[in-house]
C-alpha cells in the first residue's frame, strides 16, 4: 500500500449527500481485469454534463475531495477508491462514509476523513477558489487556505498502517502460528471441494 | 450482562487480538465472482501466495452473464475467462456458467447449505448481508480484503456496533419481506445502520419464510449496515435439512444443538435499538434515486418543498428531475415500460411462485416489456418442474437464464435512456439499470402486477381471471 503522511492541494467541491459508488464508477467500467487505469472512468455519467465539477478547468490539480454526507454508498466496489486514486485524489473529507467504501479507502493509502458536517462546509466555502489546503494525516489536522486548523479522529491502528504503508496481509501471516492453532481446534463444517 | 447474536459469534472467531490493532477474524465461507476477484488473484500471484483454504472457497459467474441465448460481450468474456483460470490455478471450486450449478452467489450459498447458522461468511460484493438470515455475520468486502482472505482465511476487523431492528405488529395480507424492509428503509433512513450489524427481530421476522428473511438480511446494505441477521429457528433449521453442505445423520443432531443456542440473551443489550410497526403497512414504491426515497403505492410523489434538510431536499430534487417526476403525482398513475424479476433480493423459487399466480391467465400490458430472471440454475430447473416458466410465457414475460442481470445491468439486460422500470432488486441509483434508466423498486407481487397492468397496482387491483 502507498504511504501516506500529508498532500497539500487545491480541493475539489462536490457537495451532494449519498454520493453511491455506482456513481463514482459506473458498472460499465468494472470488467477491466486490472487494478489501474479507472481514473478517466471517474463520475463517467455525471461528468457527461459540462458543467459538472471535474470538468472545471484545474479539476485535476486537486488532490483533496471535499464530499457530502454518507459519500459512497452502496455496492462494495474497490473500483471506487481505485477510480478516485488514479484521477489523483489522496484524501477524501467528508461528514460521514459508507463503511465499507472508507475500508477499501484505507486499504490502498486513500485517506477518508471525517469532520462534522458544519466543518466540511466550511472547508468546501474555503476552497471554492482553488485555494490551497492542506490534509495532515500525521498531525490529524486539516488547514484551510484561511490557515484555520481542524483537528479530525483518526483510529489510531488505521493511521499507523497508512503513514507506513503496511501491507495487511504481510501482517496478518505474521500471527501464522495462531491463525494455524485456530483452523486446527475448529475443524470446517464442510468443504466446498467435496459438495456432492 | 447477556450476550447478543453477534457476540456469540463474533467472541468464536477471534484468531488473536493484539493490543490496539483490530480483531484478526476467521472467515468459514467465502464466496467469490467475476467482478470484484481478478485483482485480487493477481495480487496473490504478484506475491508468490496461495489460496489458503480452497475447500473454504466456492466461486461462481453471475454478475456479467448474459442471460439470453448470445455470448458474453468480449470484455465480459475475458474477466469469465480470467476467474476460470485463476480457480483452475489456485485449486478454488467453480459454478461456471453452464455447469448447471451457477447462480447468483447470494442464491447459490443457500441453496447449497453452506450458508449455515454462527458462521463468518465474507464475499466481494455489498448483498452478501444476505446470508445473515441463517443466524450468520455475512458482509461485503472489498477487493484488497478478497485477496487478504484468499491468503489468510481471515480478515482484520474492528467489531461493529450492535444494532436491533424489531418489526412490531402484524404484517397485513399481500405484504411481503420486501416491503417490510423497504417500509424500514424508507423509515429510518438510508444510512441509519451505519457501523452496526442489524439483528432483525419481532414477530413479523419470525412469521417470514427463509426466503423472506433473504430478502429483509439483503437489503441490509441499503440502510448502510455492514451486515444484518436474524437468529435461526425452526424454520430456518428445516430449510437446510437435507441441503448438500448441510451435516447429515448423528452430525446434524449434534449442529442443531450448537444452533438453537445461537441467539441474543433476553437481558442482553443494544448499541442502537429500533422499532418498526408494521401492521399498517401498504405495499412500497420507491420514486427516487436512493432506496429510502420510497412511499406506498397509495400515495404520491412528495414534494422536495417540504424538507427541512437543505442537502435532503437538494437531493430530492435531483433524484425528481432525473425520475421525471413531478410532486403530487399519484403513484398509481406512474406508467412503466420494463418489468424485472429477479436479483439476490427476490429470484428464488417463493418469489417466482409469487409472481406465477399473479400473472397465470393474464397477459403482460401492451407496451410494456417484462422478464422474469431465476437466481441460479438449480432455481430454473425447479421453476420448470412447476411448469412456471410455461405460465411466465403465456403471460408475455421473458424467461431467462440465471445471473445478476438488469439489477446492475453488466450484461446485455440494460435499461434504455429514460425508460422506466418497477423491478424487484436492491438498487435505484442513478444509472443502475441503464444510463439513464429510471427504477423503481417494489416487491415481486407489486411488479407482478404492474406488468399486467402497465401502471404501479397491487395484486387485488386487477380484474378477476380471463
Amino acid at each position: 500500500m502507498r504511504a501516506f503522511r500529508r498532500v497539500t492541494s487545491p480541493a475539489l467541491v462536490l457537495d451532494r449527500a449519498d454520493v453511491d459508488t455506482d456513481q463514482i464508477i459506473p458498472k460499465q467500467f468494472l470488467k477491466r481485469i486490472e487494478r489501474t487505469g479507472f481514473g478517466e472512468f471517474l463520475f463517467w455519467d455525471w461528468r457527461q454534463d459540462p458543467e459538472f465539477v471535474l470538468n472545471r478547468p484545474g479539476a485535476h490539480d486537486a488532490k483533496i475531495l471535499l464530499a457530502g454526507r454518507n459519500f459512497g454508498s452502496g455496492s462494495s466496489r474497490e473500483h471506487a477508491p481505485w477510480a478516485l486514486q488514479d484521477f489523483g485524489f489522496e484524501a477524501v473529507v467528508a461528514p460521514s462514509f459508507a463503511d465499507i467504501f472508507a475500508s477499501n479507502c484505507l486499504k490502498i493509502g486513500l485517506v477518508p476523513v471525517v469532520l462534522p458536517e458544519g466543518e466540511v462546509r466550511g472547508l468546501m466555502a474555503a476552497a471554492a477558489d482553488g485555494d490551497e489546503l492542506t490534509v495532515d494525516l500525521d498531525a490529524q489536522e486539516i488547514t484551510g487556505p484561511d490557515g484555520r486548523v481542524v483537528a479530525f479522529d483518526f483510529d489510531a491502528f488505521a493511521r499507523h498502517c497508512l503513514l507506513n504503508g503496511l501491507d495487511d496481509v504481510a501482517r496478518a501471516l505474521e500471527h501464522e502460528d495462531e491463525i494455524a492453532a485456530f483452523e486446527r481446534a475448529h475443524p470446517a463444517p464442510f468443504a466446498t471441494t467435496a459438495l456432492p | 450482562m447477556g450476550r447478543t447474536l453477534l457476540d456469540r459469534i463474533w467472541d468464536a472467531h477471534v484468531v488473536t487480538e493484539p493490543p490496539g490493532e483490530p480483531a484478526l477474524l476467521w472467515v468459514d465461507l467465502h464466496l467469490v465472482h467475476e467482478v470484484t476477484s481478478p485483482q485480487a488473484f493477481e495480487g496473490l500471484r504478484l506475491a508468490g501466495r496461495e489460496v489458503r483454504r480452497p475447500d473454504l472457497t466456492l466461486a461462481t459467474m453471475d454478475h456479467n452473464v448474459p442471460t439470453g441465448a448470445g455470448p458474453a460481450d468480449p470484455l465480459s468474456q475475458a474477466q469469465l475467462e480470467a476467474l476460470e483460470r485463476n480457480c483452475t490455478e489456485f485449486g478454488v471450486p467453480l459454478y461456471a456458467t453452464g455447469s448447471g450449478r451457477e447462480g447468483i452467489v447470494h442464491v447459490i450459498g443457500p441453496e447449497l447449505g453452506l450458508s449455515q447458522p454462527g458462521l463468518t461468511i465474507v464475499c466481494g460484493d455489498s448483498h452478501t448481508s444476505t446470508h445473515g438470515a441463517f443466524g450468520a455475520l455475512a458482509f461485503g468486502i472489498g477487493t484488497s480484503e478478497v485477496e487478504h482472505v484468499l491468503a489468510t482465511q481471515c480478515l482484520p476487523q474492528r467489531k461493529p456496533r450492535s444494532l436491533r431492528l424489531t418489526f412490531t405488529g402484524e404484517l397485513p395480507p399481500g405484504l411481503t419481506a420486501k416491503d417490510m424492509i423497504l417500509g424500514a428503509i424508507g423509515r429510518v433512513g438510508i444510512s441509519a445502520g451505519a457501523g452496526h450489524v442489524v439483528e432483525y427481530a419481532g414477530e413479523p421476522v419470525r412469521a417470514l419464510s427463509m426466503e423472506g428473511r433473504l430478502t429483509v438480511c439483503n437489503m441490509s446494505i441499503e440502510w448502510g449496515a455492514r451486515a444484518g441477521m436474524i437468529a435461526p429457528d425452526e424454520t430456518t433449521f428445516a430449510w437446510l435439512e437435507d441441503r448438500p453442505a448441510a451435516p447429515k445423520g448423528a452430525a446434524w443432531e449434534r449442529t442443531l444443538e450448537r444452533w438453537r443456542e445461537l441467539r441474543t440473551d433476553d437481558d442482553a443489550t443494544f448499541d442502537t435499538e429500533l422499532e418498526v410497526d408494521v401492521s399498517t403497512l401498504v405495499s412500497q414504491v420507491t420514486w427516487g434515486t436512493n432506496p429510502g426515497m420510497v412511499v406506498p403505492l397509495d400515495g404520491a410523489v412528495p414534494d422536495p418543498g417540504e424538507l427541512d434538510d437543505p442537502a435532503a431536499r437538494e437531493a430530492a430534487e435531483r433524484a425528481l428531475a432525473y425520475m421525471d417526476l413531478e410532486p403530487g403525482t399519484p403513484i398509481r398513475e406512474i406508467a412503466v415500460d420494463r418489468i424485472f424479476i429477479g436479483s439476490c433480493t427476490n429470484a428464488r423459487i417463493e418469489d417466482l411462485r409469487l409472481v406465477a399466480d399473479i400473472v397465470a391467465g393474464r397477459r403482460v400490458a401492451d407496451g410494456v416489456r417484462a422478464m422474469v430472471v431465476p437466481g441460479s440454475a438449480s432455481v430454473k430447473r425447479q421453476a420448470e418442474e412447476e411448469g412456471l416458466d410455461r405460465i411466465f410465457e403465456a403471460a408475455g414475460f421473458e424467461w431467462r437464464r440465471a445471473g445478476c442481470s438488469m439489477c446492475l445491468g453488466m450484461n446485455p439486460d440494460v435499461l434504455a435512456p429514460g425508460e422506466r422500470c418497477a423491478s424487484t432488486s436492491n438498487r435505484n441509483f442513478e444509472g443502475r439499470q441503464g444510463r439513464g434508466g429510471r427504477t423503481h423498486l417494489v416487491s415481486p407481487a407489486v411488479a407482478a402486477a404492474t406488468a399486467i397492468e402497465g401502471r404501479f397496482v397491487e395484486a387485488r387491483d386487477l380484474a378477476g381471471v380471463a
